[in-house]
């Protein structure tokens, strides 16, 4: 046995990823005495900042919280408003949203498998320079996120904070003719994101199973992304409302996140935890194209994530292409949704997991309390204690830079999405 | 890749990271961009040395904490051009809206040990804390902006920035006026131009995102506002929205809210 070290590996900015995080790792006499996945974006104290405006403002607003998945928080908030007044979105606005929101997993999936994973698994510092080896590779990823971005702009204008959500529907309905160009993209892009399954699956990953908790939203009729209830892979199946009574967040002392956990423990949401609970659900096409590549779900190895994120990018191509086949312009893109007084929950599965909105609105429709919970809060407690097992398991021998390296590809794992995390209220806030 | 290349570094201050997109979102032409620049910093794409001296920075988010302030003085040393990009460096951002209220009360009422946490009373534009070359207003900007004044700048050119407002986008698109046609109350006329007419395309009113025009009558448009059936207050969210703290529209919200105390 190798004499222990004393290590300590601070690693102050976690590149790759989206905000500003660190790591900070002791470990001494052969074991991890200290490891805090450090969050320090400065809070924004975004669920402050909505109180006292009207709640199409709201979906505006929210969307600031992250560049990288403002659909997602337009969505999680027009869903509690809808909920709240009891109106039930036309079939034609729930199918076009969920167009909207594949579009948002396809550029955000994209740009992380190719421009922020990649690199990890094939020894770069960036896609830039990896572009140089796998230009072709490159080239896909970037022109499968521009498609994404294109399908959440024909909805929204732009792809970072949209402006086509509003209650009741949209503000416009997109054009036949740009939907029908659209297809045409979206159809030549399908054999490019089943090369990408192939090619995320042929990559070399570490044998690094852990038990985990998997939680993911799941509806009846379908691939959960944008409603249904809220369940894991050990029971727990809820209506978003009861979210309070069995998800608890903790300020942690290293970090401007708070911390969430099921039952007082950590668990994984985003795309590995929605494959694990409902790849069953995905049609058989995409089912198919797994066969044979050697990785089967549920899996609870976390470097599968990447193949995860390909497997539901050529999901949400597909999805678009089925919603958005035999497209006819509606007579109305949206209705009126009244003012109600009351608690408001939204919860829809961002690219990296499940996002749980709460507002509370006023008779006038005027937003008085907020509080949001995103994926990567909800991921930090797993994220520490994969890297203290991974690490473990690689063995703590490594050189420090093999350690750091290692240490930072498993956060990456989890797609952290640092700028959505610092904004949280503390727990047990009683209202009335 | 040691070159003689213009070098180039991007820094995120506090932010949703949606104005860096208009690098990582441009696609294909993403792999030409080392061609004309050595990217030396830019941390969500992976190069990662912040100190280091380049020709320009381009500067995401706003300055909120001790130490932000430090941060921004070391990049200020370290660029010939400093570029501040978006809402949050040119305004303070969208979470500036806590410079109107009591920030402490803000921070206890969301975190249980809210001491644990050094934040400054105010969130601050980049050119509150170090000289700018160089702002572009907008939430989020976008590509076309950014690399328009990538190309001026390391063409030796003084970049034009823009300065009418979006009723002038409007015009040049063709698009019928939200505000005459629909009673939409539209900030168009005083919202500085550069975004496409995003909104009023979409068939509704401009919210503001790009912040205030360089002339702008902010009175006019909110008696316009009130004719439209909206009350003091819903005008006053009209301005003190996503680009609250830039002088224009801080003005406008202030002079209202005068009016409406009094």
């Amino acid at each position: 046995m190798a004499e222990h070290r004393d290590i300590h590996i601070n690693v102050p900015v976690l590149t790759r990823v989206e905000g500003e995080g660190a790591l900070e790792l002791d470990i001494v006499g052969g074991e991890i005495e200290r490891l805090n996945l450090r969050i320090f974006e400065p809070p924004r104290l975004f669920e402050k900042f909505v109180e006292g405006y009207e709640r199409n403002q709201v979906i505006d607003m929210v969307a600031r919280i992250c560049g990288i998945c403002p659909v997602a928080y337009q969505m999680s908030a027009v869903q509690a408003f809808e909920r709240l007044s009891g109106f039930t979105p036309d079939p034609w606005v729930q199918r076009m949203r969920r167009v909207m929101y594949c579009g948002e997993w396809l550029q955000s999936h994209a740009l992380h498998v190719h421009l922020l994973a990649a690199p990890d698994f094939l020894g770069f510092e960036s896609a830039i320079a990896m572009a140089a080896d796998y230009p072709d590779a490159v080239r896909r990823g970037l022109q499968l996120q521009t498609l994404g971005n294109d399908l959440i702009a024909m909805f929204g204008g732009r792809s970072v904070h949209p402006v086509g959500i509003r209650l009741g529907g949209f503000y416009r309905a997109p054009d036949g003719s740009a939907v029908e160009m659209m297809l045409q993209r979206l159809q030549a892009a399908l054999p490019e994101a089943e090369a990408l399954i192939g090619w995320t699956a042929g990559l070399s990953f570490p044998d690094d199973d852990q038990s985990f908790i998997s939680v993911a939203l799941s509806d009846p009729d379908e691939y959960a992304i944008g409603q249904g209830r809220l369940i894991s892979g050990q029971g727990l199946d809820i209506d978003i409302c009861y979210f309070d009574s069995h998800f608890k967040e903790i300020q942690s002392p290293h970090s401007t996140a708070l911390h969430c956990e099921l039952e007082e423990r950590a668990y994984l949401t985003g795309p590995l935890a929605r494959l694990n609970l409902n790849f069953h659900q995905l049609p058989p096409e995409v089912r198919r194209l797994m066969e044979g590549c050697g990785i089967s779900f549920p899996s609870h190895n976390m470097f599968h994530s990447i193949v995860a994120r390909a497997i539901e990018l050529y999901f949400a191509i597909f999805e678009a292409i089925r919603l958005l086949q035999d497209y006819q312009t509606p007579a109305q893109p949206y209705r009126e949704v009244e003012a109600v007084e009351g608690n408001a929950f939204g919860c829809t599965e961002a690219p990296r997991g499940i996002l749980w909105h709460r507002y509370d609105v006023d008779d006038a429709g005027i937003v008085r309390y907020a509080r949001i919970v995103p994926p990567t809060s909800q991921n930090q407690g797993r994220i520490e204690e994969d890297i203290a097992l991974s690490l473990q398991k690689f063995g703590l021998d490594q050189t420090d830079e093999k350690l750091r390296l290692r240490a930072e590809q498993v956060i990456r794992n989890y797609d952290p999405c640092i700028s959505c995390a610092t904004h949280f209220l503390k727990l047990n806030v009683n209202r009335g | 890749m040691a070159t003689d290349k213009p070098k180039l570094a991007v820094h995120k201050f506090s932010s949703c990271d949606g104005c860096q997109l208009a690098l990582l979102n441009l696609g294909e032409p993403l792999l030409a961009l080392p061609g004309l620049v050595d990217i030396v910093h830019f941390a969500e794409a992976g190069p990662n040395s912040p100190n280091q001296a380049v020709d320009i920075s381009l500067v995401e988010g706003s300055v909120s904490t001790p130490e932000d302030i430090q941060r921004i003085q070391q990049v200020r040393q370290n660029s010939k051009l400093l570029v501040s990009i978006g809402a949050c460096a040119t305004s303070g951002g969208l979470q500036a809206l806590g410079n109107f209220a009591n920030r402490h009360e803000w921070m206890t009422s969301v975190y249980s040990d809210p001491e644990k946490i050094e934040v400054l009373n105010s969130s601050d534009p980049i050119s509150k804390h170090v000289k700018v070359d160089l702002q572009i207003q907008g939430c989020p900007v976008n590509s076309t902006q950014v690399i328009g004044a990538l190309r001026d700048l390391l063409s030796g050119v003084a970049p034009r920035p823009e300065v009418h407002s979006v009723c002038m986008e409007c015009k040049r698109k063709g698009l019928i006026c939200t505000m005459v046609t629909q009673g939409e109350p539209c900030m168009g006329p005083v919202t500085l131009a550069g975004c496409g007419a995003l909104c009023p395309a979409a068939g509704r009113g401009c919210y503001g995102c790009y912040g205030p025009a360089e002339q702008l009558n902010d009175r006019s448009i909110s008696d316009r506002f009130e004719q439209l059936g909206l009350d003091a207050q819903a005008v006053l969210r009209r301005f003190r929205f996503i680009a609250n703290s830039a002088a224009g529209f801080k003005a406008a919200s202030e002079g209202l809210r005068g009016d409406t105390d009094g």
